[in-house]
């Protein structure tokens, strides 16, 4: 997707550049579930995350409470969107931000380096910002000659290593101790092999330190943009956000859409779902409400403040009652900590930007359907995501939606989806039909499973991939229809 | 038919049960006839229509779903014996059908009457359950569906709770997808199996001698997976060792 820029004394010029990996989801899943060290490392990570969660939210009854207003909170700003997107733009040029829209990823970073060339800027540094990622950002700037550094530590550790983040929230999640002592070893000049997470992090905060001095611009994501007082609010826990944007003299904002919200009294209860979804932080360790440039006679800030509004595809998902329910995420990553699925293949198997049950329904608005045929059908759809999702996205019901619109003929109508029918398939689609008349045909029925029971041990005993680690049951000998009718008269 | 002074119900046994499970059928419709309640199986059910539902076939789904609402014109409840099959007619039926039409308000009153079995015994029939078998060490396996759909976790623990001689067994990662998920375990297999071998690990190093459950596709995938282990353990449905224990078997 990208590859590593290039500044001096980061370690960067060294990283290798990201290898794409366009084998499909299922030969990713593969590799990963057969990495053992990597399986090993998601599950504990998750089981970790889990319980502190769970910690966190122990009282069921406020939970509810909670989500309620979290989910109501987020349907209200989503029912008005267009007219808080308007209103927040209106604010923040009240407050001296300047707004910029932007359709594609392409527009946002032509945005993006427009604003860089006119201050000729070549360093910059950036916050954790997934929309970013969304835009290949790094990656669009390394190539026109700008330098972007990422500034919190994983998105640090995951930069150096050339990868792209594995976890919306942590973002080098996958990688051990003794990899990123390897990798640190092996970029920084000077710098000798421990395993001492304390030293690590140490080493990884004097490479950043510097840089923030010497970044001439500072860009960050942003968790929640409040409408009504032009805000835009960031949480985070390592004061590199804040360094981002108050020591640059030109920040630059990066957020889809989706994240505006009515009031600023709305923030309150989604920064405590937030936090406490995420990580099983209570609060976090900063939560910056920016509110535009620095004022006269004021300390720090930057000198300009750029909002850049990221569309790509987000009203797509807005234009259907059903699928709009996607972007009332807060990007909290919960729903990954506790998917089987997440836990056994990790981020980088499903080959997109945000993995994971979130990934798996807002991938295919951002990329089309056609890109991300295998997404919606990823889930055993037990329904982990849609229970801890602190903002209730009915996520099963989403992907049971979608994979009607992948397999749903390209050709049929309505089309709510960009990529609708990239799965039809007429084989599968006249077994379903079979299947219906089957199921709606008594007789017809009653016959097969009366075969199926009579030819109980002729069966095949293959039938792949089921058998590869499974038995064929066998069917009973007698169905319980045929049961049933030897109690005539005492069964209607 | 003509008894309405009696309690009545509907059964539906789910296309699981009638060609793999059905001694689970009969098992329900002893125990719940003991229970002085009139049983009543309509001979032209088939399946919930899940699998097209989940696998993106709503229309296929529909006609499938409707054939099988029609088959349950009397108040009666509709005592369900597959948790997720329940959960399907309890929270799907409804929105399979466009609002206030007559179809919907026939799902509508087919979903309020949907009772998954052992909410059934244990919530409305209250069963008392004289457990005349030897101790016995039980895992008890629920489905997700049953668990976050249906809500019915504590029924199966309670029903298992007034089995005197029964020890339930608490497996690790009990609330953990089985890994069957329907289409789920066919269309993406190697994650499938990475999550039921995870499962039946859990299950056989919990010791226990016995596994029950409501949900008779986790049962097919879990059961698969350990005779393909060559494990001795086998899953049954929870109403067939209920019964078995009510009769002095093991
Ligand atoms: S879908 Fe829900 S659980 Fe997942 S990241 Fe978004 S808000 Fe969090």
């Amino acid at each position: 997707m990208r590859t590593a820029a290039q500044p001096t004394a980061t370690g960067l010029e060294a990283a290798q550049p990201v290898v794409v990996t366009q084998s499909p989801f299922k030969e990713r899943a593969q590799a990963a579930l057969c990495d053992r060290s990597l399986r090993q490392s998601f599950r504990g990570a998750m089981d970790f995350l889990t319980a502190k969660r769970a910690g966190v939210f122990d009282d069921p009854a406020e939970w509810q409470a909670l989500s309620q207003l979290g989910e109501h909170i987020r349907q209200r700003a989503l029912s008005k969107l267009p007219d808080l997107l308007e209103q927040l733009e209106h604010r923040c040029q009240q407050n001296g931000i300047h707004v910029h829209w932007a359709e594609s990823t392409e527009q946002a970073n032509q945005v993006v380096h427009g604003i860089l060339a006119q201050h000729q800027a070549t360093q910059v540094v950036k916050g954790k910002s997934m929309v970013s990622e969304e835009m290949a950002l790094n990656h669009y700037l390394a190539e026109r000659g700008v330098a972007c550094l990422e500034s919190d530590m994983g998105e640090y550790i995951v930069q150096l290593a050339g990868e792209t983040p594995s976890h919306i929230i942590m973002p080098a999640i996958h990688k051990s101790k003794a990899q990123i002592a390897a990798l640190f070893a092996e970029h920084l000049p000077g710098v000798p092999y421990t395993e001492d997470v304390d030293a690590l992090i140490q080493i990884g905060r004097q490479v950043l330190r510097q840089k923030f001095l010497d970044a001439e611009v500072g860009i960050s994501g942003v968790n929640f943009a409040v409408a009504e007082t032009g805000t835009l609010c960031l949480v985070e826990n390592e004061g590199n956000g804040r360094m981002c944007t108050t020591v640059p003299k030109v920040h630059i904002a990066v957020m889809g859409i989706e994240k505006v919200v009515e009031k600023l009294i709305d923030v309150a209860p989604l920064y405590s779902l937030l936090t406490r979804s995420a990580t099983g932080q209570i609060v976090s360790t900063y939560l910056n409400l920016i509110n535009g440039p620095r004022r006269p006679g004021e300390l720090d800030g930057p000198q300009e403040v750029h909002l850049v509004l990221l569309d790509n595809g987000r009203s797509q998902a807005f234009a259907d009652t059903q699928l709009r329910a996607t972007l009332q995420c807060i990007r909290c990553g919960a729903c990954m900590n506790h998917c089987p699925v997440y836990a056994r293949i990790g981020g980088h198997a499903y080959g997109t930007v945000y993995p994971g049950p979130i990934g798996q329904i807002i991938s295919p608005h951002l990329l089309g359907l056609q890109a991300t045929p295998a997404l919606p059908g990823a889930s055993s759809l037990c329904g982990a995501c849609g229970d801890v999702c602190p903002v209730k996205i009915p996520i099963p019901a989403l992907l049971t939606r979608l994979r009607t619109e992948a397999a749903r003929p390209a050709n049929e109508q309505p089309h709510a989806m960009r990529g609708q029918g990239a799965n039809a398939n007429l084989r599968e689609r006249q077994l379903w039909r079979w299947w219906r008349w089957l199921n709606t045909s008594p007789i017809a029925y009653r016959l097969l499973t009366w075969l199926l029971s009579r030819a109980r041990h002729h069966l095949p005993k293959q039938l792949k991939p089921w058998t590869q680690v499974r038995t064929l049951p066998r069917p009973a000998p007698k169905t319980l229809h045929e049961l049933m009718r030897q109690r005539t008269g005492r069964t209607s | 038919m003509q008894d309405v002074c009696a309690k009545q119900v509907y059964l539906f046994g789910t296309c699981l049960v009638d060609v793999f499970f059905p001694q689970a059928g009969m098992d329900a419709l002893a125990l719940i006839e003991q229970a002085g309640v009139r049983v009543h199986f309509p001979d032209a059910q088939s399946c919930c229509g899940q699998p097209a539902y989940t696998s993106g076939y709503p229309d296929e789904a529909r006609r499938v779903a409707w054939s099988q609402i029609r088959l349950f014109p009397n108040d009666w409840p509709i005592i369900v014996l597959s948790g997720s099959c329940a959960g399907m007619m309890k929270h799907h039926y409804p929105k399979l059908f466009e609002r206030g039409t007559t179809q919907w308000a026939a799902a509508q009153d087919v979903s309020r009457r949907v009772v998954e079995l052992t909410d059934y015994l244990v919530n409305d029939l209250d069963i008392q359950l004289n457990d005349l078998g030897p101790a016995i060490k039980v895992a008890l396996h629920t489905a997700c569906s049953a668990r976050r759909e249906m809500e019915t976790l504590q029924c199966g623990l309670a029903l298992l709770d007034r089995l005197r001689h029964v020890q339930l067994m608490n497996h690790e990662r009990e609330a953990e997808c089985c890994g069957f998920g329907g289409t789920f375990s066919i269309k993406h297999p190697a994650i499938s199996a990475a999550m039921v071998a995870d499962k039946v690990q859990a299950l056989l190093d919990c010791g226990a001698q016995q596994l029950v459950s409501a949900d008779c596709g986790c049962l097919l995938n879990i059961n698969g997976a350990l005779a393909h282990r060559g494990e001795a353990l086998q899953g049954e449905h929870i109403i067939s060792f209920v019964r078995r224990r009510c009769e002095g078997g093991v």
